[in-house]
């Protein structure tokens, strides 16, 4: 399957990427050039195969109900760019 | 010789016999690697201070009797495990003032073991490349040809070991990045089954497929160095009960009777020629020792490929969704609005190919194509890893090229993504499987070394290293290191 | 034209744990913003998730409850979105493989039973919230609720009516309240609902566009808010409009629903496997263990009480609708030993006070105990109806015991005969008049007359004689 440059600005969209309106031709012939190579799979009749989605064929280890950790948020939010009165900041959000 | 540029093993001997002091052994190596660092670009960031002081608090720990395996070492971390109070980029712009709050499980295990990081390598963004020109701060040069990459993600890692900066580094491996620049730099380094290792704190490209594992100059420093960084870790649930075990135990066993598997679909013609006899000629010196070559079929490993890169990117696109600009990380400059801050945020803090991954991933998960990409690339998986289930019933190990061809030129790939993608050609299954996966140097084409890749059953990695190491009991592939000038 | 309702609701029900479903961080409510979010819930780079043991313990129990099938392999999938609330811009939830599939639950409206279909119920992980005061122009973000376990319970779209989805929601209320698994507290999100609402005409088959109606957090928005949606609709399609399938906020203030746009564009959740969290499997064991501790539920319990304790469909079925509530009232049966007298009272007076306090049992201040005092006092004569009464409302206020309160009252019902005799002599003496009217009359008049002495008499003896003795008395010295 190919993208066509709204496909490439619809999934930049949903990725929030922003991309230049010069770059999508460009960014599209590349992306294509990876689908060409992921379509390959197509070839292969996978119908009743269960698919495997972590290698480690194994079941999940359950943690005991326990709270294990103490307040943290100076050192935790050292990295945050904006914050204000234990809160991290973003611009506006109107719902 | 100096012993910056001696194994790992004879650190240690140097460092329990007092011949040496750890803040000797870790002054000179930081002298040496800083010197390099100019050239080859190996290191992201150092850790002079941090490291001097550890090593003086090895020096007291020794002389209170300590035995921890690997104390005073000098060692480095790839930029993607967090240590803790140290930056750790991953590769990007968008972590390049990111200090981690925790260190990663295989970072805190080393320190146990008495390891001392001496900084922290360079790698392709996000360990998304092979060749390691994706880093955020440069590309990494390969140390026997400074114009030819050393592979990636890990070039970093391989590149210091190759040129003596340090002895032995962490890596992580999701499609070969620890085997296919451990092939390029004429260094061995073994990407163990997934879950031997802890993931906690290691940056995620594709959680399904990341694995931390060592890269040094000989199979031996890669069992010493495994042995302390595994574990079964209560905080990765993906990581397996086994934990760690002894590595070094099989490698005085010999390889008589060991059956070795030879995949058709590894010697085809997108196999360098040179590249095809050099390992042909190493896997003949194992079979004079008396190893029994089979040959084999994996008749699924063609897709592994495809499957691979709709996997990879499919994780990486919701793994690197937590960089958005809010929490940590790289902010763009006055955004309008929320939206303005996401996607500014990311489009600048990100790298190109990281992008591109992020916007394979995100159009292969999109609901209408989930199905016949993602869907169909793990049904794949299945039988790729059945292939391997049914193959080790027939032999032990299986064998082949590390690599299509040695290093190539900087800048070469940079424009075909999926020409670049070709590197992982042989590497890939493994991931997808979970297996355990080596390479060792096994030879030289034209001046640059050639890789062999062993591929061993589950948790089956101590037999995998006993092999590779009678390897170098007989060749001395390893032990030959480039001409760098300091 | 005949319009029919079509509502299905979802309901997210915090799950009562100490500690979040991937993290070791505290569930308190009500913490200084980001003190309870460690590295997990903040979604920082290289940390992974660790589920919780009991939020699957929870999540079964409620599927025995409802009668459903709980999957003893589950997994986790990400839904993928960008939020500020959402650190690792997707939510860890159970598309494909949940962990409770196809429950029902019975609701009763008046005297009708309908059977309402659960497709499913998942565990997932809350998000944290968006403060929208200003700070310095700009919005805050407290991450504590981040990964508090939730499971989202999915109706099918069984409901015809605003009256049946309230009555659906409070029975859920009242099953996670039983099994403890909820705080069922609205005021604090721990128990949230949204409403699928669609009309279609009725007879037809096909389901008309559904909207989602977001924000409908207490049982009387609920009602609203689908009733002005159901009528948005109408209207609309009346108009010669069509529904637009959308999700719409409730504004309880302005009694309206408003479109959301900021969930309109970009619905393509890309769900996948979480590659972080392996299947779950829980054993035959796990789920015996679990349903060995199951409490009585709602249906069971009423059925229990009218055969232990007498007391009539009706009465079960209210007293049953919470549990706190059926617990004060078996208690102060069995401590009164009068299952019908308790009922009476935990309907009339108790019911009363939580009305008008808008308070829950838990914080009554008379204790089932202090109930069952009372209403032996009524059992033994003690007290008339008129002085329980008055000792009910003395003991919303006072500490004191029953019997102190009587006597400090002056309520002590006088059934000593003798006593009362001589009040019914002086009643006669003063109304000699009416004494011989009574016995001049006809006997069936002579019912209606008798009244008249009663209520003398009851007067004299300030309210404090007892009712049947004075008519027994009265009768038989009247009859004279």
């Amino acid at each position: 399957m190919t993208l066509s440059t709204d496909q490439v600005r619809h999934v930049a969209r949903l990725a929030r990427l922003a991309v230049d309106d010069t770059d999508v031709p460009n960014i599209a012939q590349k992306l294509n050039g990876v689908m060409e190579l992921l379509d390959t799979m197509q070839a292969l009749d996978t119908q009743g195969i269960e698919p495997l989605t972590n290698p480690l064929d194994r079941t999940q280890i359950l943690r005991p109900d326990e709270v294990t950790e103490v307040d943290q948020r100076a050192h935790l939010m050292a990295n945050a760019p904006a914050q204000k009165d234990g809160l991290f900041l973003v611009p506006k959000v109107i719902d | 010789m100096s012993l910056s540029t001696q194994t790992l093993k004879s650190q240690l001997q140097a460092l329990s016999s007092k011949s040496v002091s750890s803040v000797e052994l870790v002054q000179e190596q930081i002298t040496r690697a800083k010197a390099l660092n100019a050239d080859n670009n190996a290191f992201i960031s150092f850790n002079a201070d941090g490291a001097i002081e550890q090593a003086k608090q090895a020096d007291q720990a020794r002389a209170d009797g300590s035995t921890q395996p690997l104390l005073g070492a000098p060692i480095a971390h790839k930029d993607l495990f967090c240590t803790q109070g140290q930056v750790t980029t991953c590769g990007s712009k968008i972590l390049q003032n990111f200090v981690a709050p925790y260190n990663a499980t295989v970072v805190e295990n080393l320190t146990q073991a008495g390891a001392i990081s001496i900084g922290k390598t360079n790698m392709d963004e996000f360990a998304m490349g092979s060749s390691n020109e994706n880093s955020a701060f440069g590309a990494v040069k390969n140390p026997w040809d400074l114009d030819r990459v050393p592979g990636g993600s890990s070039g970093g890692s391989a590149a210091a070991v190759a040129a003596g900066m340090v002895a032995a580094a962490t890596a992580t491996d999701t499609g070969g990045s620890i085997r296919q620049p451990a092939a390029f730099t004429g260094t061995s380094g073994i990407k163990p089954t997934y879950g031997r290792c802890s993931r906690y704190g290691m940056i995620a490209y594709a959680s399904s497929l990341d694995q931390a594992g060592p890269i040094a100059q000989t199979a031996e420093d890669l069992a010493i160095m495994l042995g302390a960084m595994a574990s079964h870790d209560p905080k990765d649930s993906t990581s397996a009960t086994e934990g760690t075990e002894d590595f070094t135990r099989d490698l005085g066993r010999s390889v008589e009777g060991l059956r070795i598997g030879l995949p058709r679909q590894f010697f085809t013609e997108q196999l360098d020629d040179a590249v095809a006899s050099t390992t042909h000629q190493a896997l003949a010196e194992l079979e004079k020792r008396g190893a029994v070559l089979v040959d084999i079929d994996l008749a699924n490993i063609d897709l592994s490929l495809p499957a691979y890169y709709v996997i990879a990117p499919a994780e990486a696109s919701a793994n690197l969704s937590r960089f958005d600009g809010v929490r940590f990380g790289y902010r763009c400059e006055n955004p309008k609005d929320l939206n303005d801050l996401y996607e500014r945020s990311r489009s600048e803090g990100f790298g190109e190919e990281v992008k591109r991954r992020i916007l394979v991933g995100t159009y292969a998960l999109s609901a209408s194509f989930f199905d016949a990409y993602y869907v169909k690339a793990q049904q794949i998986r299945r039988l790729i890893k059945n292939d391997f289930v049914a193959a080790f019933e027939q032999v032990d190990l299986i064998a082949g090229p590390t690599t299509p061809t040695p290093a190539f030129k900087l800048g070469e790939k940079t424009d075909d993504p999926s020409d670049m993608y070709l590197q992982d050609v042989y590497t890939i299954s493994a991931n997808l499987a979970g297996i355990p996966g080596l390479s060792i140097p096994a030879g030289q084409v034209a001046g640059m070394p050639v890789g062999l890749q062993l591929l061993g059953n589950y948790f089956d990695e101590a037999r995998m290293l006993g092999v590779a190491h009678q390897f170098q009991q007989i060749t001395d592939w390893h032990s030959r290191r480039p001409e760098v000038s300091l | 034209m005949m319009w029919e309702t079509v509502i299905g609701l979802e309901i997210h029900t915090q799950l009562a744990t100490e500690s979040k479903i991937f993290s070791g961080s505290s569930t308190e409510f009500g913490q200084s913003p980001n003190t309870q979010a460690n590295a997990v819930d903040l979604g920082l780079p290289g940390i992974l998730p660790v589920p919780n043991q009991k939020a699957f313990e929870y999540a079964a129990m409620f599927g025995m409850a409802i009668g459903a099938t709980i999957n003893q392999r589950s997994t986790f999938d990400r839904k993928n979105y960008f939020y500020p609330d959402l650190p690792k811009g997707y939510q860890t939830t159970q598309l494909f493989h949940p962990i409770v599939e196809h429950g029902q639950v019975e609701i009763r409206i008046d005297d009708t039973v309908r059977t309402i279909g659960v497709t499913r119920a998942h565990l997932e992980e809350d998000a944290g919230k968006s403060l929208h005061e200003d700070f310095d122009g700009m919005t805050g973000i407290d991450l504590n609720r981040a990964g508090t376990p939730l499971i989202e319970i999915v109706s099918e779209p069984d409901m015809r009516s605003a009256k049946e989805a309230v009555a659906y929601l409070k029975k859920i209320h009242a099953i996670v309240r039983y099994l403890g698994i909820c705080d069922g507290n609205m005021a604090e999100g721990s128990f949230r609902c949204d409403a699928n609402v669609s009309v279609r005409i009725k007879g037809t088959e096909a389901f008309g566009n559904r909207v989602e109606v977001k924000n409908i957090n207490s049982f009387k928005f609920v009602e609203k808010a689908i009733n002005h949606e159901v009528e948005r609709q109408i209207e609309r399609i009346e108009d010669g409009g069509t529904v637009v399938q959308e999700t719409r906020l409730y504004d309880p203030d302005r009694d309206e629903t408003r479109s959301m746009r900021s969930k309109e564009e970009a619905n393509d959740y890309r769900y996948f496997p979480c590659p972080d969290l392996l299947p779950v499997e829980l054993s035959d064991e796990f789920l015996a263990q679990v349903r060995e501790r199951l409490p009585e539920l709602p249906e069971a319990k009423a059925k229990r009480l009218i055969e232990q304790f007498g007391i009539t469909d009706y009465d079960a079925a209210v007293v049953t609708s919470d549990r706190a509530l059926a617990e004060y009232f078996e208690r102060a049966a069995e401590h009164s030993g009068s299952g019908k007298l308790a009922a009476n009272w935990v309907l009339g007076a108790v019911s009363q006070w939580l009305n008008d306090s808008d308070s829950n049992i838990e914080a009554c201040p008379v204790s089932a105990e202090r109930l069952g005092d009372l209403i032996q006092r009524i059992s033994d004569d003690t007290l008339n109806s008129k002085g329980a009464k008055a000792v009910w409302e003395a003991m919303l206020t006072s500490d004191a015991s029953v019997d102190e309160l009587i006597e400090s009252l002056g309520l002590k019902q006088v059934t000593d005969t003798g006593a009362i005799e001589a009040v019914v002599e002086q009643v006669m003496a003063d109304n000699a008049g009416q004494v011989e009217a009574y016995r001049a009359a006809e006997p069936d008049k002579q019912g209606k007359m008798v009244g008249f002495f009663v209520g003398q008499v009851m007067k004299a003896s300030g309210g404090k004689a007892n009712p049947q003795a004075v008519n027994q008395i009265l009768r038989s010295k009247l009859g004279g």
